[in-house]
């Protein structure tokens, strides 16, 4: 073992030690020659245990917040339409707890036929699903509404979305494990970290497609995540997706609890509040050409952005260069997942001109993005979630690209 | 020949149905997990709702919620309750008439003005708070500093006795104020 450490930790060594003689040979034969084409080739790194990122790209989160925070995901640093990992998205309101898997318990009762103890291991004895959904905190884009600037990137604005596999048990499968008893509507789901967040859930969400994921990308979810054992309900809000989850307690009237009433609901210029906004509206953000990128004049540039709506499968984005005057539809890759992102592209040659790009989802049930001004007449300046309008970048003469404070 | 044909067909597909189905099996229950007894779920059961069931025995007025309270949330929500950069405020009735918050941020949300139900309270400041040491405060002191906090909104008397009997029939000024969900999608934007 120590030996093998050694011949590694050698060989890296050598590989370091060729690498540092590199620029020399270059120089020595008086014009830079690639490495693609270079005769002399370094040795490489050594196999590893765990595969890191090449140097050369340093994709990370933006964590705000101490304890009760979240960590936006760099949007602009993907392709296609899978979040790594350990660039999803967090949000915690009493930091991430850290749970041992020997001791993890989660309670089922309330109306039902047999109260029942399941730890992880019961979990993951049930028959397992693997499906693709995006994750959307409900506050997703308030920076942008509330307080908008030239400088947002695509990350402060729109971080709080990421979009993972997930595998797990369905509910259901739980539910008839214990039976369901008459009277139940809906459910408390509670978790297991310092605020012990819980939050009502309507029974026909648990009935429908809601998961208990106890993997995210084909690996044990991450602590943020939800270590063990996470509720997963497809295309709802972020905070209802319990993680470190110890509780389901059927019930017949929702318990009202603070973030389903203080937070969480949204207050509209009628002078009531919606609750219980469960699902996250069709939405879409151009990731590239995006601040603080710079255009070259007359190159063609790939317009690529994500789409996603909790309520279904995208239908189609509709792009505009001209502040939205004229719209063209974007190529969608395929497959398209519901109630997961979806990648869109349109090819574009910048002239030197100002212009403004200005993406539009629309998804399988005909809901389409709304304009600013539109957004900002029905729900209000005061609203507190549930951002989805059409969001703008302002390519100017210079060709950088900053965000479009007025729309 | 044909019908012997057809005939075998239908017994391939059969016989591969019934394999298809022995691959997994399906059955209503796999008796999984371990059946929950009493004391589990007294431990577990800790939510309370608007109707009052799961408030523990115990209770509290003002005057005993104002020591608590300075001893254990001014810090974070500031000593009358009117927030802090650390946490937002819990008092404050304005405006007194309607229910602007839609319209503009001119009126910061408490409490007072803008929680529903009074049990929500209790849930809370049990299963969160103090946010530095949440489970840290005794049934009286949660019921004593719900108290202050009600009184200070002006929503129960100072001398006020809070209990499980008496919590749920505390009425908000902001109870009425909540709509269900009336976006559907489709083509109107709600």
């Amino acid at each position: 073992m120590t030996r093998r450490a050694l011949l590694v930790g050698g060989a890296a060594a050598a590989g370091t030690a060729l690498l540092g003689t590199l620029p020399s040979l270059v120089q020595a034969q008086g014009s830079p020659t690639p490495s693609s084409v270079a005769r002399q080739r370094p040795l490489g790194e050594p196999t590893s245990a765990i595969s890191a990122r090449s140097s050369f790209e340093q994709p990370a989160r933006t964590p705000t917040g101490q304890v009760t925070g979240a960590s936006l995901s760099p949007l602009q640093e993907f392709s296609g339409t899978i979040t790594p990992t350990d660039l999803h998205f967090e949000r915690h309101h009493s930091g991430v707890p850290s749970i041992n898997p020997a001791d993890y318990e989660l309670l089922v009762h309330g109306l039902v036929d047999r109260p029942t103890v399941f730890t992880l291991a019961d979990l993951k004895r049930l028959p397992s699903t693997t499906r693709t959904y995006f994750l959307e905190c409900s506050g997703n884009g308030r920076t942008a509404y509330r307080s908008p600037k030239r400088e947002l990137t695509p990350q402060l604005i729109d971080g709080l979305t990421s979009n993972a596999e997930w595998t797990g048990v369905p509910l259901t499968t739980v539910l008839s494990e214990i039976g369901v008893k008459p009277g139940a509507g809906w459910m408390l789901a509670e978790g297991g970290d310092a605020a012990l967040l819980s939050r009502s859930i309507p029974l026909e969400k648990a009935m429908d497609d809601a998961l208990l994921v106890y993997a995210q990308n084909g690996e044990a979810l991450r602590p943020a995540a939800g270590y063990p054992v996470r509720l997963l309900l497809p295309g709802w809000e972020g905070n209802t997706n319990v993680k470190w989850l110890r509780r389901l307690k059927l019930i017949a009237q929702p318990n009202m609890s603070r973030d389903e009433t203080s937070k969480y609901t949204d207050p509209l210029p009628n002078g009531t509040a919606r609750q219980f906004s469960f699902v996250m509206d069709v939405k879409s953000i151009i990731t590239y050409p995006a601040h603080p990128v710079r255009l070259g004049r007359h190159e063609w540039v790939q317009i690529a952005g994500i789409a996603w709506s909790g309520r279904g499968k995208v239908t189609r984005v509709d792009v505009s260069t001209d502040g939205g005057a004229t719209w063209i539809a974007a190529e969608l890759q395929k497959p398209i997942l519901s109630k997961a992102h979806t990648r869109f592209t349109r090819m574009w040659r910048w002239t030197g001109e100002p212009a403004t790009l200005l993406s539009r989802a629309t998804d399988e049930t005909g809901a389409t993005q709304p304009t600013l001004v539109k957004f900002h007449e029905k729900r209000g300046q005061g609203t507190d979630y549930h951002f989805n309008h059409i969001r703008g970048w302002v390519v100017e003469q210079d060709g950088l690209v900053v965000y479009q404070v007025d729309a | 020949m044909t019908g012997l044909i057809r005939l075998t067909l239908i017994a391939a597909v059969l016989l591969l149905g019934v394999a298809c189905r022995s691959d997994q099996q399906t059955v209503a229950r796999y008796g999984v997990g371990r059946p929950a007894t009493p004391a589990d779920i007294a431990a577990w059961n800790i939510d309370v709702n608007p109707s009052g069931e799961g408030l523990p025995a115990g209770r509290g007025t003002a005057e005993e919620g104002a020591r608590v309270f300075a001893a254990s949330c001014a810090g974070c929500h500031g000593a009358r309750g009117e927030g802090l950069p650390a946490a937002p405020a819990l008092v404050g009735r304005e405006p007194r008439e309607g229910f602007p918050f839609g319209e503009s941020l001119k009126y910061v949300r408490t409490v007072g003005n803008y929680w529903p139900y009074a049990t929500t309270l209790y849930d809370y400041i049990n299963r969160t708070m103090p946010a530095t040491a949440p489970g840290s405060l005794t049934p009286d002191e949660i019921y004593a500093v719900v108290a202050w906090i009600l009184a200070q909104n002006d929503i129960i008397p100072p001398t006020a006795v809070i209990d499980a009997a008496s919590l749920p029939k505390v009425r908000m000024p902001a109870r009425d104020r909540f709509v269900p969900d009336d976006r559907q999608g489709g083509a109107a934007f709600r």
